[in-house]
């Protein structure tokens, strides 16, 4: 409904824009392509997410080593063929000291996201590059440690994670798990 | 009389037939059925049914009918979701009680969500995980991982025997 809203010009517009476009020079083409409304291109993240989001950060950020290593401890337990990428650890099991500290590692790429959340895929081009040319994780793992942060949030914060919230943080979470594949090929 | 021979050894035995259903545990037997078992299905049901509707906007395409979805606001006390949200979690009942033969079960189900209702059944996956998040969020710290995995497995073979009359 919104989307179909800010797609009309309002008759007012398209006068202002007769008139303008009379008078052609650039720096009036320029002015002209500023009045037209600006349509989003594919499922990114709108002004209203992006301050859920924020909002809701600024809520939970101070247990974002418990959410990401929780979340971490249940993916390699649902969904054991993750396990695979951490042949390494000497211990999986929920809880452990690796688990603990690379789920503090993943959250602190999180954080980092909400920081830069007007451009992620700029903000996140080294975190791209070691995903892409290091690390090679399968993208659909991404989605599912994205699931997994999300049960864990709802989990914790029952009350503030509303579907609203929920709808902005899986958009979010997706734009990062995009960025992060980016440099794939 | 050769034919017949070959016509009798190669039907799968009974024991392989049983092979191919899924496995359930006693752990994970009880623990579906603790979790349906204490379950307040209009709460429930409402929530997961709403949650969807909000986080996936297309899947409202199945019900124009069902009046007021034009934000959030309106889905959350929209009472036909509501009451359709209730409907579908008591349709997990089903699977509850046979829970080792959900394919059979949900037959009928499937040939209605495909041929009645026409759901893509790729939206069965994004309703199970909205439950999972409703689950989830009322039960707190006991939503251990092992329960969560017991929990996803369920709603996973539910998922498929939904989608396997699709043609």
């Amino acid at each position: 409904m919104e989307r179909l809203q800010s797609a009309r010009i309002s008759l007012g517009r398209w006068v202002c824009l007769w008139a303008v476009s009379c008078i052609k020079t650039p720096q009036m083409f320029a002015f002209i392509e500023t009045l037209k409304p600006k349509r989003r291109l594919k499922m990114s993240l709108s002004a209203k997410d992006k301050a859920a989001v924020k909002a809701f950060w600024a809520k939970v950020s101070g247990q974002a080593d418990a959410i990401g290593s929780d979340a971490l401890s249940r993916m390699l337990v649902v969904y054991p063929q993750t396990k695979t990428y951490f042949a390494h650890w000497k211990d999986l099991s929920p809880g452990s000291a690796p688990v603990m500290k690379h789920g503090k590692t993943v959250m602190g790429g999180i954080a980092d996201a909400v920081g830069k959340i007007d451009d992620i895929s700029s903000g996140l081009l080294n975190l791209s590059e070691l995903h892409a040319f290091t690390l090679r994780v399968d993208p659909t793992n991404f989605k599912i440690l994205s699931h997994n942060i999300l049960v864990v949030m709802a989990m914790m914060f029952p009350q503030d994670f509303t579907p609203e919230v929920h709808v902005a943080l899986d958009k979010f979470l997706a734009a990062v798990s995009l960025a992060l594949s980016e440099k794939y090929r | 009389m050769k034919q017949l021979g070959l016509l009798v050894t190669m039907q799968p035995s009974v024991k392989e037939k049983n092979a191919a259903m899924v496995e359930w545990t006693e752990q994970e037997r009880s623990i579906i059925t603790n979790i349906f078992g204490n379950l307040d299905y209009e709460d429930v049901g409402s929530k997961a049914l709403s949650r969807c509707l909000i986080v996936y906007p297309w899947t409202q395409r199945y019900f124009a009918s069902f009046g007021n979805l034009y934000n959030a606001e309106a889905i959350k006390t929209n009472p036909n979701i509501a009451a359709h949200g209730t409907k579908v979690l008591h349709g997990l009942d089903r699977a509850v009680k046979n829970m080792d033969n959900i394919k059979a079960t949900y037959a009928e189900l499937s040939v209605l969500h495909s041929e009645k209702l026409h759901v893509d059944p790729d939206n069965f996956k994004l309703l199970a995980d909205c439950l999972t998040i409703v689950i989830a969020a009322k039960l707190g710290s006991a939503f251990s991982p092992e329960i969560q995995a017991t929990f996803q497995k369920f709603l996973a073979v539910v998922v498929s025997a939904l989608g396997r009359q699709y043609h």
